[in-house]
């Protein structure tokens, strides 16, 4: 898989409340959750994001609740993937569960918002168009690459499923 | 040297495990819920799980998946509690509707821990008092804080709705081994410093992301001292470092608090948490990190030096001392969660908070985390001592910890809370703050209109 867009960059430590506020969470409608992700940190997040857009945050990206809705917010929203130097545990898991692509890389530093990046999900680079630079994501462990190739949690339980059967 | 351990992880069953190395007491739990001969940190394993737990935010997705998922019957309906505790009572239609969804999937598949209101609590302090949890258990919940069971020696963690749904269809869960960091507590702790104050100063050394991915045990003289619903404060707030899990090896204290629990009311149909006290016992006598146990990192503190602590706004790890804080005006003091809304937070806080009034510029809103404690409270007296004060008394719910209702913060209000954390716009609006703390500085603080330490109201 590989998308284009444009960066829209992050701090440290984004918390799941930021990403979409608890006040939303009476709702699991993704378009909904969409129109108020990152609401708290920039109130016209939503309006101002083209389809296909890429996060960049630093470390420990979703710490906080294990909210889904913060990954179908993000998703809703019609961000592409999210790249950061961490990512908090149960934010990590719920996205490779839900098939919400993320990559993790050393030093985001090089990158600004605004910039143009090209990713290749299946190899882990990164391109920086706007500044001719090419990152390489950490490898996902090949269990976490299984359930992300089935196309989510559920999916890897019924091929499972149906391979023990056989 | 090849040695034989018999852990009693699953509820009665005896599973047989032999190995080689010495395992703490995180390793060994994980080990007795797999088929496996043996296990490393950093394995990917698939285990089965004695307890799935969702609430009214997070399973309703859980059963979209699982109905999406083309599923037509949970894995054990004795092993899956329902808790509506966030938005309930219902505070508004769609919060209503949300939980409608979880009563009419436990009618549907007559999943027998379902709690409605009346009957439920805070999910993290119900399960526990209920005896649906215990030592050696296995517990996944969509809920970060479901990392508080570890108090009673279970290695339980927070996961998402997905992981919910899979785990209704299989009973089982994809995890990786974590690494433990161990911290040891020494020493005697100061009055008003409590088990709040402890995690507090650890996820302040450490930080936010100081044991990301990772098992934190807590072990020491300072820790065999602390009460259960000390231990629950503790392990409860794991995640806020960015635990996977927080444990404590399982005692006397544990033992004696298993026993004490309520055992479930037949005419409720809840009879799962009732476990015999042999195999309790027997639990507890093994389940304890193995002398020669690998560990990440070992942390020590001397507990004798903490005061009580406050995490300024927007990080539970920005803690420092009460003192350091005392300029800080409140609007409003909150006395519950999952954190500290037990009978005990809540003798401490009446303690200090009877024959006085609240500042004339605070609101105070006490929460009891469940209806027996809230049934306690009032029998005690403690209740009149709130009310009296000027403070208000509300049914069990989660409240305004995370902003869902019953106290929501106004622009530029500041809280003091004794709940778990302090994040921009966590408890209503972005541009309030949230200074956590333990009951009683959050009761004294209270009295005083500002940040105040309990022995100036004393």
């Amino acid at each position: 898989m590989r998308f284009k867009g444009k960066v829209w960059k992050f701090k440290d430590d984004v918390n799941t409340d930021e990403i979409i506020p608890a006040r939303y969470l009476n709702t699991i409608d993704p378009k909904e959750l969409g129109s108020h992700c990152m609401e708290d940190i920039d109130k016209d997040f939503s309006k101002k994001i083209s389809k296909g857009d890429i996060i960049i945050a630093g470390k420990n990206f979703g710490c906080g609740s294990s909210r889904e809705h913060a990954q179908i917010s993000i998703k809703g929203a019609g961000i592409s993937c999210v790249i950061a130097e961490s990512f908090a545990r149960i934010f990590l898991r719920n996205a490779i569960n839900m098939g919400l692509p993320i990559l993790e890389i050393k030093d985001i530093s090089g990158i600004k918002e605004g910039d143009y990046l090209e990713v290749d999900l299946n190899s882990g680079s990164i391109m920086n168009l706007t500044e001719h630079k090419e990152y390489k994501a950490k490898l996902l462990p090949k269990f976490i690459q299984e359930i992300i190739k089935s196309g989510g949690l559920l999916k890897w339980i019924k091929r499972r499923k149906v391979k023990n059967a056989n | 040297m090849y040695k034989v351990h018999k852990i009693s992880g699953l509820r009665g069953k005896c599973v047989s495990i032999g190995y080689l190395m010495a395992y703490t007491i995180t390793e060994k739990i994980l080990l007795a819920h797999t088929d496996k001969k043996s296990i490393a940190p950093g394995e990917f394993i698939y285990a089965k799980i004695d307890l799935a737990l969702g609430n009214d935010i997070t399973a309703p997705i859980a059963i979209q998946e699982f109905e999406a998922a083309g599923a037509k019957k949970v894995f054990d309906r004795r092993k899956i509690a329902l808790v509506p505790d966030h938005f309930t009572p219902a505070k508004d239609k769609k919060s209503a509707e949300q939980a409608k969804i979880l009563a009419n999937f436990a009618k549907k598949h007559r999943i027998i821990n379902y709690f409605e209101v009346g009957r439920m609590g805070v999910e993290h302090a119900l399960l526990p008092e209920i005896g649906l949890v215990g030592p050696g258990d296995l517990i996944i919940g969509a809920d970060s804080h479901t990392c508080t069971y570890g108090a009673l020696g279970a290695f339980s963690t927070g996961i998402g709705s997905t992981d919910l749904a899979a785990g209704f269809i299989t009973g089982c869960v994809w995890l990786k081994v974590p690494e433990t960091i161990k911290f040891a507590y020494s020493g005697k702790l100061k009055p008003w410093v409590g088990g709040k104050d402890l995690i507090l100063y650890t996820i302040g050394d450490i930080g936010v992301d100081g044991a990301l991915y990772m098992a934190m045990e807590f072990q020491g003289e300072a820790i065999r001292a602390l009460s259960m619903d000390d231990r629950f404060s503790m392990c409860n707030m794991a995640i806020e470092a960015g635990g996977k899990s927080g444990i404590i090896e399982p005692d006397e204290i544990t033992f004696k608090y298993i026993r004490s629990v309520v055992r479930p009311s037949a005419s409720l149909g809840i009879t799962f948490g009732h476990r015999p006290s042999s195999v309790i016992r027997k639990n507890i006598a093994r389940l304890k990190s193995d002398e020669g146990a690998r560990y990440y990192k070992v942390i020590e503190y001397d507990v004798s030096k903490i005061e009580p602590q406050v995490s300024a706004p927007h990080l539970p790890s920005n803690s420092g001392p009460v003192s350091k804080f005392k300029k800080i005006n409140i609007d409003q003091s909150v006395i519950g969660s999952c954190t500290n809304g037990r009978i005990s937070d809540l003798r401490i806080a009446a303690g200090i908070l009877k024959g006085k009034k609240v500042n004339s510029k605070v609101r105070l809103i006490v929460i009891p985390a469940t209806q027996k404690i809230y049934s306690q409270a009032i029998k005690e007296g403690l209740a009149d001592i709130f009310l009296n004060a000027g403070g208000v008394f509300s049914t069990p719910s989660c409240g305004p910890c995370l902003g869902g209702h019953l106290g929501i913060l106004a622009s530029g209000e500041k809280a003091i809370a004794s709940t778990n954390r302090n994040f921009r716009g966590r408890m209503g609006h972005p541009d309030s703050e949230v200074y956590l703390s333990n009951p009683a500085v959050a009761a004294a603080s209270a009295i005083k209109g500002r940040i105040a330490h309990p022995e100036e109201v004393i």
